[in-house]
């Protein structure tokens, strides 16, 4: 037994081969290309099967982790997917963009000599093999209730309580604002970091087993939620997404070529601007770009830049890279492929041409003062530090904030003094009954997985709802 | 998918109007409000201010000027062809009260947004004098309808060709001038509302008017339908799209209406190049 667990801890962690990064950073094909059944088993077999696992505690949906992992070291990829549906239906998604390493593989025991397993790379594994060979049994749907569910929103959230709610027997509805399902994950996380074809493979696969998908209907608009209860919805989720770009309130910003990251990702990812003319939006294709902010988002905009032709790719934050709030995996991925970072700056002002159109934009240069409430160093302003960069394209990727369109045109739901939707942190439930609410409408912007995690909370609530009362 | 029930040519087929089938969107509209159509998988949003709703009907009209790839897709489109999308009804309804005489005017196909918001003036009482402006007599369009939502009507063309020689400002000054005017209706043209609101402002006149600046979600979400307005920013798509006219920065909402010009030119010569061969 000795003799097998140290000979365990010898075996390297998997890489997976990834396009170079001078190659990928001029086209839009995934970064990360997937691994051969030989290598996720010999990853598999790195884990030790832990009896109390760390990583499920990790894992905001509770994945069976050792579970689905022992399964692949087995080689029964149809019960390794089952296992991993029996918590997570997108696993496709999570396993690409999932932080991991501050969930599943932060808690991984194994990783604290060394390199831990790679969680999130065996879950993907497992999704894309299943994908192609359609090999394992759906989930079975209990009988029919009789009862019908409004799901608002088809991002990570929706989607989640959708597949939750259905398997349960109920009746569930979809509604999308956009002419194309899936939310975030289509109009903001690109092509390169997860290719749509897969959410939509995994919407499909949702219609598949009775989920109606009602694109185009922005509820508060096209229909108010009174009216979708007096259409017959028993139960409505509301996962809308934050969906209110933050703009930085400084001189210039109105100019031709100053974009928020929300319209210039979805231009370029939902209406495919990178296609463009063959598709027919466009989208201003920066020579000199900035993107400020240091999330995911501004990852996401500083790379899609560099695929649109930029000269430079510029993240301009006014912390350090101590602080970046980005996914490793993603910093790490924008740096080999030449973004460069701009830290302890903050944006004072945009100045533009004639035509209106943005040309420079000046900042100031910050050193870090006594942590603020959030722990982290306050940055402070270096008074005459003023300077200047030249750029044709600004992405603002500061964050979201909660937009009103829904929440102004219903009654009796809570909001806090942002916006959000106050909703019971346990089961999602909102002040206005048979309404739920989960995702970043009421966290304020976070990951897809937490905003699953909120969708199985709520989805178990509504099921108690439906089968007992509220 | 939403069908062309019915297609008219106007203004010598430079101005297409479609009624189209959108029941749950025709049953919620109201005047002012506007929808996002996208006709082909690969086309583009194209937001257009609803010309009519018929909700006994299930049906929005939309009328709208052949300037681009995407309103030349839109031309092609024959009645009994589809929409692949349309979403609405969004952005914020007019407010309509009574507030005596009132004065509408309209340029080029913002007649066509104008046409419910002048006929919803004069239902709740409104003494509405109307002001419609275009090119030639060729190019007016809805002369018929406007007459009868206005308790007057005025024509203006550039030419000479039909009513008054010149622009619509100068009726409208002559009317401010004469008339106790409450209150004023400005659609069309960028140049010609920022215009009208110049001349409503020395005469002290609350000045509506609705922006059409370039937008891709329409409900907040994106932010490239910012407008100035008393100073402030403001989304078009759900702060919108009336304002009040006396407020626009209307030189940078031209200068953002600019933003893509080169792109679509050489996405239109595309299109046209491939209808020709």
């Amino acid at each position: 037994m000795a003799d097998k667990k140290v000979k365990k801890e010898k075996i390297a962690r998997q890489v997976m081969p990834e396009q170079e990064a001078a190659v990928r950073a001029k086209n839009f094909e995934e970064v990360p290309m997937g691994q051969s059944l030989e290598t996720a088993i010999i990853e598999a077999s790195r884990c030790i099967q832990c009896k109390k696992p760390a990583c499920v505690e990790g894992c905001p949906v509770g994945v069976d982790i050792p579970g689905f992992i022992k399964l692949i070291q087995e080689e029964r990829m149809s019960d390794a997917i089952s296992k991993i549906w029996e918590k997570n239906s997108l696993p496709a998604v999570c396993g690409r963009v999932c932080p991991q390493e501050i969930q599943c593989e932060g808690n991984c025991i194994i990783g604290k000599k060394g390199e831990p397993v790679a969680i999130g790379n065996l879950e993907r594994f497992v999704a894309d093999y299943e994908r192609k060979k359609k090999s394992a049994d759906k989930p079975k749907k209990a009988a029919a209730t009789g009862k019908k569910v409004a799901v608002v929103g088809s991002g990570p959230s929706g989607l989640t309580v959708a597949s939750d709610l259905i398997l349960k027997g109920h009746e569930v509805t979809i509604f999308e604002a956009f002419h194309k399902p899936g939310g975030v994950l289509v109009y903001g996380i690109p092509e390169f970091r997860l290719p749509k074809e897969i959410v939509f493979s995994e919407v499909a696969g949702l219609e598949e087993i009775g989920v109606n998908v009602m694109c185009n209907a922005v509820i508060g608009r096209s229909m108010t939620l009174e009216e979708l209860f007096a259409d017959g919805f028993d139960a409505i989720y509301l996962g809308v997404g934050a969906g209110l770009p933050t703009f930085l309130n400084i001189p210039g910003e109105n100019l031709t070529g100053v974009f928020s990251a929300n319209e210039y990702l979805t231009r370029s990812n939902l209406m495919k601007a990178y296609l463009f003319p063959e598709y027919d939006t466009p989208v201003i294709k920066g020579k000199n770009v900035i993107t400020l902010g240091a999330g995911n988002v501004a990852m996401d905009s500083a790379r899609t830049a560099l695929r649109l032709g930029a000269k430079t790719s510029r993240i301009v934050y006014r912390r350090t890279m101590d602080e970046v709030p980005a996914r490793g995996a993603e910093v790490h991925h924008a740096e080999e492929e030449g973004v460069k970072f701009f830290f302890l700056t903050s944006p004072v002002k945009f100045s533009g041409d004639e035509n209106g159109r943005l040309t420079t934009m000046t900042g100031l240069k910050m050193k870090l003062g006594e942590p603020d409430a959030s722990g982290r160093r306050r940055p402070l302003p270096i008074e005459g530090s003023e300077f200047d960069l030249e750029c044709d394209l600004a992405i603002i990727a500061v964050g979201a904030g909660a937009n009103p369109l829904l929440t102004k045109s219903t009654e009796g739901l809570e909001l806090n003094k942002w916006g959000y939707i106050v909703a019971d942190e346990k089961n999602g439930k909102t002040s206005k009954k048979a309404v739920w609410a989960g995702g970043d409408i009421v966290t304020g912007s976070a990951t897809v997985i937490l905003a699953m995690g909120a969708g199985r909370q709520a989805a178990d609530s509504i099921h108690e709802y439906l089968s007992i009362g509220w | 998918m939403f069908k062309i029930i019915k297609r008219q040519e106007m203004a010598e087929g430079t101005v297409i109007l479609n009624e189209i089938e959108a029941p749950l969107i025709a049953r919620k509209a109201l005047p002012g409000q506007f929808v996002i159509i996208k006709a082909t998988e690969t086309g583009e949003r194209i937001p257009l201010t609803m010309a009519d709703t018929d909700p006994e009907n299930g049906t929005i009209t939309i009328i709208y000027m052949v300037v681009g790839k995407s309103t030349a897709i839109f031309r092609d489109l024959k009645e009994g062809d589809s929409y692949m999308d349309v979403i609405g009804p969004l952005g914020a309804a007019t407010h309509l009260e009574k507030v005596g005489k009132v004065v509408c005017v309209g340029g080029g196909t913002g007649v066509a947004v104008l046409h419910p918001i002048a006929r919803g003036l004069k239902e709740i009482g409104n003494d509405v004098t109307s002001i419609i402006g275009s090119r030639n007599k060729d190019l007016l369009i809805l002369e018929n309808k406007m007459k009868i939502a206005s308790t007057k009507l005025h024509i203006c063309t550039d030419d000479g060709s039909y009513g008054h020689h010149g622009f619509v400002t100068e009726v409208l000054k002559d009317i401010l001038e004469k008339e106790d005017i409450k209150m004023a209706v400005a659609i069309g043209p960028v140049p010609m509302m920022k215009a009208a609101c110049a001349v409503t402002k020395e005469y002290n006149v609350k000045t509506l008017v609705s922006l059409n600046p370039i937008m891709i979600d329409g409900t907040g979400m994106c932010g490239g339908c910012r407008v100035s307005v008393g100073g402030e920013t403001k989304f078009a798509c759900v702060d919108g799209p009336e304002f009040d006219g006396h407020k626009v920065n209307f030189d940078e909402l031209i200068l953002r209406l600019r933003a893509y010009d080169i792109e679509e030119k050489k996405s239109y010569d595309h299109y046209c190049n491939l209808q020709k061969a």
